[in-house]
């Protein structure tokens, strides 16, 4: 082997040994980021199995031992209202707040996104700017509003503004519109399609993925949400469980155990639809740029 | 027949948006229960921007949220944006890094608040057994009003993967001949980053740290929940007094609908300045590609 060549081949191995030590170092980075993340998940599931005498015992016991599986039981029949009646709650909100958006937001953005009105790019830039109006400015209006109508106490302040569309959604469900190629609304005009025939029969069978990732974000949404339940509602056994485990907490105080039986289950369902559609969630965040 | 399938829209706006702000600002004139209205001029911001605590408690809100928003907007930013650099090595299993770190972002700020309060527990919490570990006498956190904001701050840094998405997408937007134009005229890895990533990531940044700055003005849940005592929030000794924790307080624990009106539009305009001002100052350091004359140095 001449030198030349020798030295090609050494040079090659160094830049094969660098790329492989590069990578160590990124993963190794990475993987102590997500031990920071994943720590507090770990730490909850970890006490909610422990017995009484390991829960503030130092240091740490990290793996119950017996592992108490009966926490989960009276985690949720200790409190004076099965904690199910505040799942049950939320489920509920969740659902029409889910179909509340589904049914305004696809057609308001369709509307945006193909038809031409005189205003329609002013009106959407106002819609767009609705979402840096900190939502305090609107709270107490709305508050004395909902009393006049005698609302407060109920639901409907939860669950009607969804019918009317919201700025982040239309313009999710919008940016997806515009990726479904024009000559479609052609071919379907020359069939004789109308304006709805052209939203119901082409666009909206097309749109089942924004559709299913709105879905998505609204419920998960409603059952993170906290403000407005603790403003409009009061009696205990209506609350969503957001709010309900606020009130619980202070009584509760450091029976860690069961809270954390309680947190693990609030965290749940938003968990399990994140990871059945961890894909088309992380595109919805990126298309509208926007975080939880 | 476009006004018509918007109208659901435009009647939500003025009835729940428009309607409200205009409204808000009225009230912020009077004095109101909500049952009787007495017209007070502009008695309420006087009361407001006193600094007398027994009559006010706008200044501390607005040092307790300041204080929060300056110390955990560039920690946000900054992890976020690591991790997303990281991210953009072509690293294996990217994806599934991608996910663990925006799990937080995805659960309850109930439940997240509940495991962090233990976690900050003084004597058995895991924190001060880390600091422990490396010899640090941990500190008595949500106790003390001298490291009770801290404690929102470290949790901020926990929510930074929705940041972390929007930055990697920005930097994966950005062509890769730029880079190996760059590598053949012999730029090393420094001055790739300095010429090329950071000026095309620059209008990310921008929009990252405009709804970033909305956002955290508006920090309350973690806040309430991990904070309250009895009837009061913001303990120790309103160390933790946000500023819509105050308003909340005004609003719908003292009734005070007037005052808390003057304080929701004291706010909006704090915010709108300083949207104002990052907007203004981005000429300067947000490079746009329609720009004549390519990145600056």
């Amino acid at each position: 082997m001449s030198a030349a060549l020798k030295a090609l081949v050494v040079s090659r191995q160094s830049k094969r040994w660098e790329e492989r030590l590069q990578a160590i170092v990124i993963h190794t980075l990475l993987l102590v980021g997500v031990a920071i993340v994943m720590i507090p998940l770990a730490w909850m599931l970890s006490t909610s199995l422990k017995p009484p005498e390991q829960v503030n015992q130092f240091p740490p016991v990290w793996i119950p031992d017996p592992p108490m599986w009966e926490n989960y039981v009276r985690a949720v029949t200790i409190f004076p209202i099965p904690l199910l009646i505040f799942v049950r709650n939320s489920l509920l909100m969740g659902l029409a707040n889910v179909v509340g958006a589904i049914i305004s937001n696809t057609v308001v953005a369709f509307s945006f996104a193909r038809l031409r009105f005189p205003g329609n790019k002013i009106i959407f830039l106002v819609m767009l700017s609705t979402m840096m109006l900190p939502q305090q400015v609107t709270m107490i209006p709305l508050f004395i509003l909902f009393i006049k109508l005698d609302w407060i106490n109920s639901y409907k302040p939860l669950i009607i503004p969804s019918f009317f569309g919201s700025a982040y959604y239309i313009f999710l469900m919008r940016q997806f519109y515009t990726t479904i190629p024009r000559e479609l609304d052609d071919a379907a005009r020359i069939d004789g399609c109308g304006i709805l025939g052209l939203f119901f029969r082409i666009l909206l069978p097309m749109a089942k993925p924004a559709i299913g990732i709105m879905a998505i974000f609204e419920f998960t949404s409603s059952w993170n949400w906290f403000l407005g339940p603790l403003i409009y509602l009061s009696k205990l056994e209506t609350l969503p469980l957001a709010v309900a485990l606020s009130y619980l907490r202070p009584q509760y105080r450091n029976m860690w155990p069961e809270l954390m039986v309680v947190s693990f289950i609030a965290m749940l369902p938003p968990l399990i639809l994140f990871f059945i559609a961890q894909k088309s969630y992380i595109q919805g965040i990126v298309i509208t740029g926007v975080k939880g | 027949m476009g006004y018509v399938l918007i109208s659901p829209w435009v009647v939500g706006f003025l009835m729940f948006t428009l309607g409200p702000v205009l409204a808000s600002f009225g009230l912020s004139f009077f004095e109101s229960d909500m049952f009787s209205y007495e017209f007070v001029g502009l008695k309420n911001y006087g009361t407001l921007f006193s600094f007398d605590e027994t009559r006010s408690l706008f200044w501390k809100s607005l040092y307790n949220t300041t204080y929060y928003v300056f110390l955990s907007l560039p920690l946000v930013i900054g992890t976020g944006f690591l991790i997303a650099l990281l991210l953009n090595q072509n690293v294996t299993g990217r994806s599934l890094y991608r996910v663990m770190y925006y799990l937080p972002s995805v659960i309850p700020t109930i439940a997240s608040s509940i495991v962090w309060l233990y976690i900050f527990q003084p004597e058995s919490g895991l924190i001060n057994w880390f600091l422990s570990l490396v010899g640090i006498e941990g500190p008595q956190w949500l106790s003390d009003p001298k490291t009770a904001k801290l404690v929102f701050v470290i949790m901020s840094a926990w929510g930074a993967g929705g940041n972390m998405l929007v930055f990697l997408s920005g930097l994966q937007s950005i062509p890769t001949e730029l880079y190996e134009a760059a590598t053949i005229d012999g730029a090393g890895r420094w001055r790739r980053f300095r010429h090329i990533t950071l000026p095309m990531i620059s209008p990310t940044l921008f929009f990252v740290l405009v709804t970033q700055i909305i956002w955290s003005f508006q920090i309350f849940t973690n806040v309430y929940v991990m904070t309250e005592r009895g009837t009061s929030v913001g303990w120790p000794a309103n160390s933790t007094l946000m500023y819509v924790l105050y308003l909340y307080q005004v609003a719908f624990r003292q009734y005070r609908m007037g005052y808390a009106s003057a304080l929701a539009w004291v706010l909006f305009i704090i915010i709108l300045l300083l949207t104002v001002l990052i907007f203004k100052s981005s000429s300067a350091w947000v490079y746009y590609e329609t720009e004549v004359g390519g990145a600056r140095s």
